[in-house]
């Protein structure tokens, strides 16, 4: 068996930052967006303009939030407004990309963060929307990050909170959500996945480049529905020894997150 | 115009946006009158059983936490809230205090989920939960800000947090394009906690304003605390800055380190070690009650409990703030 010297949890948070568009706005939900998109900012994407729900725009971002509404959030920002204004953003088009986490999600990019079993009689009452319905409709590109087992890739979620494809092809339109948005990727703890869009597509998640060690039977065996594998699963490169560094020595020194 | 969809969620409170117009009219002076009271004055007055109530930002920043204690400390109950919540909720509700909420998110951020919202809405203590997204029910209070019944947006559709809203879904007589329609929130109290204000209410917040500007406009009556309360000639001097006027504002309440636990963008930062305590002690109903007897019925007011703190305490959080540069 290879030792690694680096935790899943790293892994996934520097696989997601290779994701950012450098020169592009993000909204960034809390907790792990928050690590990616610092490190994204240290590394490849030294323009990038987070965006954080509660009016934080542009912020240098030298010390981890743990609050998406906190100081470090417009920290030498290039504005603090408010939430309306920054949502009404997102809806008149601004927002490139947004960043989030999830409780469950399905083949269609589907996540839930309400409840767990039935919605007036939960099993599990989880903390609700926040700003995630907001920037899953409203941004053009969303990514979800999230830990990979079965009770999280499930074929249906328990409620859809934050809007994936809905039901497949066309869905978004049919729902009335702004015309060409969507989710385009998955950052697990064992893998990289996208969406079979575009003509023809089916709109459902497929494997997109496996975690070094992780095998594409791992990733299938802990998927609870079934993932498109396409024939050649290339392998995502491993943490480089700068980004580790980042993480460990800047970013979350104090070891919240990783 | 064709409904398409209705939320099955209950309207908590109905948008009677006449109504509003009218006690704006009938209940809320047009004078300038000298409004600071306590804490225990301006909770007793304005908070009542059955409210409906909202506070603003959430928690661990900008947050009313001492009236959001003093709230406690009176026990006003069977309250219907809005909005999101880390601590200030997690309080009222360990405490049996809610019965309705229309949601967005009630969590501790970087510690996970809320045990005092798992207890309360899975044991059925909380009868309703109303699903909103943040941008929703910003622009709900938006819409009341505005004076007009509902608003137009583009999130919501498609999900389930439409089915379990009061929202409805209709084609847009204009475009032909679906939109979901918010109906005006209003509220029968607001809290809410700034930078400074004079003694009349107007109001400055520094940073982010959160949902401030709209949930002061959206509420019946509106408890202001704040850090300081400065002179009306410094309002005057920086006329821009006043994001609350005066108008719209019942009670000021001078509470330095209001925001405690939480933050106040440049003047102080989280109590990192409290809000833990919470955290750790929140996962238990016992733990919590423990936690709200040191923390919130052990004290008498919001001056005895930043001498619970401590000055070293306080000073050292200062100190620690994200400085402006």
């Amino acid at each position: 068996m290879t030792e690694y010297t680096y935790s899943k949890t790293e892994l996934m948070i520097c696989v997601a930052a290779r994701l950012f568009e450098d020169g592009s706005t993000a909204f960034i939900g809390t907790g792990i967006p928050m690590l990616a998109a610092m490190l994204a900012a240290k590394t490849i994407a030294p323009n990038l303009v987070p965006v954080f729900e509660f009016g934080g725009v542009g912020a240098i971002l030298d010390d981890l939030p743990l609050a998406v509404g906190e100081a470090r959030t417009f920290h030498k920002g290039l504005a603090a407004a408010g939430i309306c204004e920054l949502m009404e953003t997102a809806q008149r088009g601004f927002i490139d990309y947004g960043f989030l986490g999830g409780a469950q999600i399905d083949p269609y990019g589907n996540l839930n963060s309400v409840t767990i079993g039935e919605h007036d009689h939960p099993k599990a009452r989880l903390p609700g929307s926040g700003g995630g319905n907001d920037v899953g409709s409203q941004c053009w590109k969303t990514v979800a990050i999230m830990q990979h087992d079965k009770r999280r890739f499930v074929e249906k979620v328990d409620f859809i909170t934050t809007p994936g494809y809905l039901d497949g092809v066309g869905g978004r339109e049919n729902a009335g959500l702004p015309a060409g948005s969507g989710p385009i990727n998955v950052v697990s703890t064992l893998a990289l996945m996208d969406y079979d869009v575009g003509r023809g597509g089916s709109y459902r998640m497929r494997l997109s480049a496996t975690h070094p060690g992780v095998s594409v039977q791992e990733v299938v065996d802990n998927t609870g529905f079934e993932l498109i594998i396409p024939e050649h699963v290339p392998v995502n490169e491993p943490p480089s020894d700068e980004e580790l560094r980042l993480l460990r020595e800047e970013i979350d020194p104090q070891r919240f997150y990783i | 115009m064709e409904i398409i969809e209705s939320g099955i969620g209950e309207m908590i409170q109905p948008p009677d946006i006449e109504g509003f117009r009218e006690w704006n009219r009938t209940h809320k002076s047009r004078k300038l009158v000298d409004k600071r009271m306590s804490e225990q004055e301006a909770i007793s007055q304005f908070v009542y059983d059955g409210c409906y109530i909202g506070t603003e930002l959430y928690g661990t920043v900008r947050c009313p936490m001492s009236l959001s204690r003093e709230l406690v400390r009176q026990g006003k109950k069977d309250l219907r809230v809005c909005g999101q919540g880390v601590l200030e909720l997690d309080l009222w509700m360990a405490a049996g205090l809610v019965k309705k909420l229309d949601i967005t998110y009630i969590g501790l951020e970087v510690y996970g989920t809320s045990g005092a919202l798992r207890r309360a809405v899975e044991s059925g203590q909380i009868t309703t939960c109303v699903e909103w997204s943040n941008g929703s029910i910003s622009w709900r209070m938006k819409a009341t800000a505005m004076g007009v019944p509902f608003l137009p947006t583009r999130s919501m559709l498609g999900t389930d947090m439409i089915k379990y809203s009061s929202a409805k879904v209709v084609e847009d007589p204009f475009t032909g394009l679906k939109v979901c329609l918010l109906p005006a929130l209003i509220l029968d109290v607001a809290i809410i906690h700034v930078h400074r204000a004079d003694r009349y209410g107007n109001a400055q917040i520094d940073g982010i304003t959160g949902f401030g500007a709209e949930m002061a406009r959206a509420a019946k009556r509106l408890i202001i605390s704040t850090e300081e309360i400065i002179p009306t000639e410094e309002i005057r001097k920086f006329p821009d800055h006043t994001i609350i006027p005066y108008y719209l504002v019942d009670a000021v309440v001078h509470a330095p380190f209001g925001s405690h636990p939480g933050e106040m963008a440049y003047i102080y930062g989280r109590d990192e070690p409290v809000i833990k305590e919470w955290v750790e002690s929140s996962k238990t109903a016992e733990g919590a009650q423990a936690y709200l007897d040191k923390y919130v019925y052990g004290v008498k007011n919001h001056q005895e409990y930043l001498e619970l703190i401590g000055d070293q305490r306080l000073a050292q959080l200062v100190e620690e703030r994200e400085k402006r540069v």
